[in-house]
């Protein structure tokens, strides 16, 4: 039995894929971004 | 609803209609939080501060959760990824979680304690346990979403493996500051509760995973997607082999040892990354100075590392796995000669070989479940996986020995400068070399190996 499942064209299912990736890229770009300040430094010579 | 239903195989076939594109963020989940175990050198200061103090050992008593854990990756990879493969993904997320999440909260009560070893099992056995099967956990349903681009979508998982320690070392390293757990008075609370809330937060964090989790239906297929274009590639084979029997074939040894030395060639950047530069650039600025320009240079091949996972690993969809790791390998080989014969005389071009070696390095790990897919099929190249990262923690020991060890002896010699490294480079090479040749060897696998095509692996759910 599969569990129900927002269909292909649902606003729903946009929504959801919307907020998966907001779930994992807002953290991954603070990373990204913690990570540019340091090579800053190796450059600025 | 009993729980094992809830994690059951059967439970999480999509629909029609699901996106596919709802898996690589569920996988993400999972390797980004999982990831965390390359920043867990933030903690070593605060342990070896508090708990360790007075110890002469405490450097190398601070780092043996890490090393624990990542021999438990290995280990339990291998051990569970048939499992794995049998019992789903969602199963292996939810144990996945639950034992890295648990591997902080009992840290946290060792610290509270005042027992380190509580530290050692929670974080490294226990939380180890997680990693392994976290890391293996979302490879074959990417796969089998992605048949079409499936270098693409475990390149977006295993990229996550190497942006966790991104997201981690910032975090955990705001909140031993916040709660007064730096320094040579730090309050060992505060590492407490900062193994407290990572252990809470990464819970939350890869639930997402969990819940989001899907494996196709029986004979879906990507729209516009004919397999048939599978067959006409080399080295692409649409038979299935079981990971007891793949194991028996010279194929998997082969891509074992290529996955060995291609990271044994980068790990030794890697793991010797700072004192490297400096090594290199002794004369740029005064002592201080250089320490944040080469903490610079970690960060940028920590990126390199990252992004390499991606795109190389998208790059194998198109040009063919063998292709891929002959530029790994043999490119990588000619980017150390480089390295030999410029030395610390032209900055960019040395800053552009060591980038391009972290991202073959990397791509190695991203690139490695397609090649399996490729050649023993979707089967239980889950299970395959686990037994090829056995590979990993060989070369986790490899790298940092040759680099480091013929580092320390040139300088006990009296030498100082890019010459440390010329031995240790000429034997990455070497190994680079014998990667290469073995990626050479790989062939088809002989078809006595392969599953009966009208078995039981449909029936089984495990061939969506």
């Amino acid at each position: 039995m599969s569990e129900s499942t927002p269909e292909a064209t649902s606003p729903v299912r946009l929504v959801v894929t919307a907020i998966a990736w907001l779930w994992v890229l807002v953290p991954f770009l603070y990373g990204v971004w913690q990570l540019l300040i340091k090579v800053v430094p190796l450059f600025s010579r | 609803m009993p729980a094992a239903g809830f994690l059951d195989r059967s439970r999480i076939v999509a629909p029609p209609g699901w996106s596919r594109w709802l898996i690589p963020p569920a996988a993400l989940s999972i390797h980004l939080a999982i990831g965390q175990a390359y920043a867990w050198s933030v903690f070593k200061d605060p342990l070896s501060a508090t708990m360790l103090k007075g110890s002469s050992w405490s450097g190398t008593l601070s780092a043996l959760p890490f090393t624990l854990g990542i021999v438990m990756l290995g280990v339990s990879a291998a051990l569970f990824g048939t499992a794995v493969d049998h019992r789903g993904p969602r199963w292996a997320m939810v144990v996945a979680t639950a034992c890295f999440s648990a591997g902080f909260l009992i840290s946290a009560a060792g610290v509270a304690l005042g027992q380190f070893w509580l530290v050692i099992v929670g974080y490294g056995f226990v939380g180890g346990i997680g990693l392994g099967i976290g890391y293996i956990s979302p490879v074959s349903t990417l796969i089998k979403w992605f048949p079409d681009r499936p270098g693409m979508a475990t390149g977006i998982a295993i990229m996550g493996f190497g942006g966790g320690a991104l997201i981690a070392s910032p975090w955990s390293s705001s909140m031993l500051s916040a709660f007064g757990a730096t320094g040579p008075n730090a309050a060992p609370g505060g590492i407490a509760k900062t193994f407290l809330i990572m252990g809470i937060g990464y819970a939350i964090f890869m639930s997402m995973g969990w819940l989001l989790i899907r494996v196709p239906a029986d004979g879906w297929r990507p729209a516009g997607w004919d397999p048939a274009s599978v067959r006409e590639r080399p080295l692409v084979s649409t038979a299935n082999v079981s990971a007891k029997n793949a194991v028996k074939t010279p194929q998997f040894w082969l891509l074992w040892v290529v996955l060995c030395f291609n990271v044994t060639a980068g790990i030794g950047i890697l793991e010797r990354a700072a004192p490297l530069y400096q090594d290199f650039f002794r004369d740029e600025a005064p002592a201080k100075t250089l320490a944040t320009i080469a903490a610079g240079f970690v960060a940028i091949l920590s990126l390199a590392n990252m992004l390499g996972r991606f795109v190389w690993s998208s790059t194998s969809d198109l040009i063919g796995r063998k292709n891929i790791y002959r530029i790994y390998l043999g490119v990588g080989a000619v980017l150390y000669l480089v390295l030999l014969f410029v030395g610390n005389v032209n900055k960019a071009l040395f800053l552009i070989c060591a980038m391009l070696i972290l991202s073959f390095y990397g791509a190695g790990f991203a690139t490695v479940p397609a090649y399996l897919r490729d050649l023993f099929g979707t089967y239980e190249v889950g299970a395959i996986h686990g037994r090829l990262l056995t590979a990993w923690s060989v070369a986790g020991v490899l790298g940092p020995i040759i680099v480091d060890a013929l580092a320390d002896r040139q300088k006990a010699a009296g030498l100082s400068g890019p010459v440390l490294y010329t031995f240790s480079f000429d034997i990455m090479i070497a190994l680079l070399i014998v990667g290469f040749i073995c990626n050479e060897l790989i062939k088809p696998v002989d078809p006595k190996f392969h599953e009966p095509v009208s078995g039981n692996l449909a029936s089984a759910g495990r061939a969506e």
